[in-house]
């Protein structure tokens, strides 16, 4: 993951003169967190790779199966019809949030608002929300038994479509996913944007380039290493899916399966159906695919700095 | 950065005025063409407000504030009411008071008992992964040593990885060693904030000047001490930005204590709110969507309290953290 630079001072590092084994000290410091990090990172990636390998049959019980869990996965159509979900989530939801988080971040960075400091802080707020209360406030808004959705139903004598039906239920997840998300990636926008050299759009200015002109072809290239990295992050928020659908579930029984989307479905395999060596064979291969598209992206998106 | 413009500022004054018929047409809009070169550097500064813009950006303001503003006036109502009344106004006798009286004392305090719980996962949860976060990324900022840059790889490649991917493994490893149901199954995996570790890293390279620690050494003080007493007041800014955003990831946690925790004795706010809305949504279970309203408002108040009131120090420490990404 190249896209964030490793920050300065490898070769400013004041070395601490005359201690013993004064090269390792450092490792003092950066040694708990390696430790735990080892215990709640690399073991649980490592024990997962061991489990997918087994396979635990009622009859003779434990067995060595080699990449059998592997090829059950593949031509599993649960687990497929849960990743188009998600991938389909990913294609529409992940571009509306991010563009809604740039312009915002750019009008806010253009100091044209009023008000800017109240935008910035009350966009943001919903970052401080539990993605368990942001599930509950939209579900029952949009339930037609108390919600605002029953409210406009009776005040103008229509029949809105039910949010919470088979066939938008992922539309109304995506809605609030974008509203949990929207102002932590103006945010991380904001704050880069913060750091561009006001004296090159003075500059553009001169020569008489026009604000869109400035925002395309400055503000924005200036930006790319935030972009990528929100719209990285984004991905991998979208193929961990698990919160929002599992929290609407009691709410939308009928629309939302228990393999709706890859998380759940290894959280149902594992919890409700014990399959626990195919549930981390599904994590495994959800993990690989989510840290290939991340890859991709990020390549894609360092090419074009050229 | 300001020293740079305001070189441009100088330099470029008396360009802007010799070349004011190519950029006329813009700053024509702008509405204006003939500043001072002095005034120069207030035009760009503070260009001139847009209602339009600022219109745009409210409506996004009131997307984010509508739900908010339900949960505040839901919160108000009677159960009865709730369900009668239009969503975004008031209605019915004011409940407030009651709301949070039932939710505080309903099941036998047991809403008190998971404030609790959360309070504990993230005092330690939060502060232990802080303070992991402000030593590790001391140390690798301040200091070189074999493996620093394999540290740094390893770090970055663990946040692509899918947290939730690793809930299951991590479940049933905890479960082997007989941790599941217990707090530490929901504080341990807290402690990692790889996020953090990257933030205090370059928050350390640039508010701890190297000279002032060589100093410290010079003087006979030790690793340690040098580090709580120099390091330490140094990073403030930077442990305030990471202990809220740890704080944040800990109080809001769902899927970790939800695989973790079977015994409701254990709860975070987080599992039980979801444990009310599936008691209520559950055929023939005794409706308490006030108290899920309630629960849910009185859930979100201390963190919003927080980020407006520690504003200054977070956007100080996420604008230092963003200027090497």
């Amino acid at each position: 993951m190249a896209a964030i630079p490793p920050p300065p001072g490898t070769g400013r590092a004041a070395p601490p003169r005359g201690r013993r084994g004064r090269r390792w000290l450092g490792w003092g410091f950066v040694a708990p967190f390696m430790i735990v990090f080892a215990l709640v990172f690399l073991a649980p990636i490592g024990y997962s790779i061991y489990l997918s390998l087994f396979r635990d049959r009622l009859i003779g019980g434990t067995s060595f199966v080699g990449l059998d869990n592997y090829v059950q996965a593949f031509q599993d159509g649960q687990f497929w019809s849960g990743l188009g979900r998600v991938a389909l989530f990913l294609a529409v939801q992940v571009p509306i949030m991010l563009c809604i988080a740039l312009l915002v971040a750019l009008a806010l960075d253009s100091g044209r608002l009023h008000g800017r400091n109240f935008f910035r802080i009350t966009i943001f707020l919903p970052y401080a929300v539990p993605a368990v209360v942001a599930t509950l406030m939209w579900g029952f808004m949009y339930g037609d038994r108390f919600g605002l959705v029953a409210d406009i139903n009776d005040a103008f004598g229509v029949s809105l479509p039910n949010l919470l039906s088979p066939g938008l239920v992922l539309a109304s997840i995506g809605n609030i996913v974008t509203w949990e998300f929207v102002g932590y990636n103006m945010l991380i926008f904001y704050s880069a944007l913060h750091v561009v050299p006001r004296s090159l759009y003075e500059a553009a200015e001169i020569d008489g380039a026009s604000q869109l002109r400035i925002v395309t072809s400055i503000k924005i290239p200036a930006i790319r290493g935030a972009l990528v990295i929100a719209t990285i992050f984004s991905i991998i928020g979208s193929f961990q899916l698990f919160n929002e659908p599992s929290i609407l579930k009691p709410l939308a029984p009928n629309a939302i399966t228990t393999y709706f989307t890859p998380n759940l479905y290894t959280y149902s395999l594992s919890f409700s159906g014990q399959q626990h060596n195919y549930a981390a064979t599904v994590a495994i291969v959800m993990g690989v695919v989510t840290m290939i598209i991340a890859y991709v992206v990020q390549l894609r998106g360092m090419r074009k700095e050229a | 950065m300001a020293q740079a413009s305001t070189q441009a500022d100088t330099g470029a004054g008396t360009g802007a005025d010799g070349r004011a018929g190519t950029a006329g047409a813009w700053r024509g809009r702008r509405g204006a063409p003939s500043e001072r070169p002095a005034g120069r550097r207030h035009s760009s500064d503070r260009p001139r407000r847009s209602v339009l813009l600022t219109v745009l950006t409210a409506l996004v303001a009131v997307y984010t504030l509508v739900p908010l503003a339900w949960l505040l006036i839901s919160a108000t109502k009677t159960q009865k009411s709730l369900l009668d009344s239009f969503g975004l106004w008031f209605s019915g006798d004011f409940a407030l008071w009651d709301n949070i009286q039932q939710t505080l004392t309903y099941d036998d305090h047991i809403f008190v008992r998971w404030l609790l719980n959360t309070l504990l996962y993230v005092a330690l949860g939060a502060g232990g992964a802080t303070f992991l976060a402000v030593l590790g990324g001391y140390g690798l900022a301040k200091f070189d040593f074999p493996g620093r840059r394999g540290v740094f790889a390893v770090v970055i490649g663990a946040v692509a990885v899918p947290g939730a991917a690793l809930a299951v493994p991590t479940f049933l490893m905890f479960s082997k060693m007989g941790l599941t149901n217990t707090p530490w199954a929901v504080i341990v995996p807290s402690l990692i904030s790889p996020f953090g570790l990257y933030l205090m890293w370059v928050f350390a390279s640039e508010a701890i000047p190297d000279e002032l620690l060589e100093a410290a050494r010079v003087d006979g003080s030790g690793e340690i001490r040098t580090f709580f007493r120099i390091g330490l007041p140094l990073l403030g800014p930077g442990i305030v930005t990471v202990l809220l955003f740890t704080v944040v990831a800990t109080w809001n946690n769902y899927f970790l204590p939800l695989i973790m925790i079977k015994d409701p004795d254990w709860y975070p706010l987080t599992l039980g709110l979801n444990a009310w809305n599936a008691q209520a949504a559950t055929a023939g279970g005794q409706p308490v969507f006030n108290l899920v309203v309630t629960g849910s408002l009185l859930t979100i108040v201390p963190l919003v309290a927080a980020f407006l009131l520690l504003q200054r120090f977070w956007q100080t420490g996420l604008a230092a953290g963003s200027v090497k990404e």
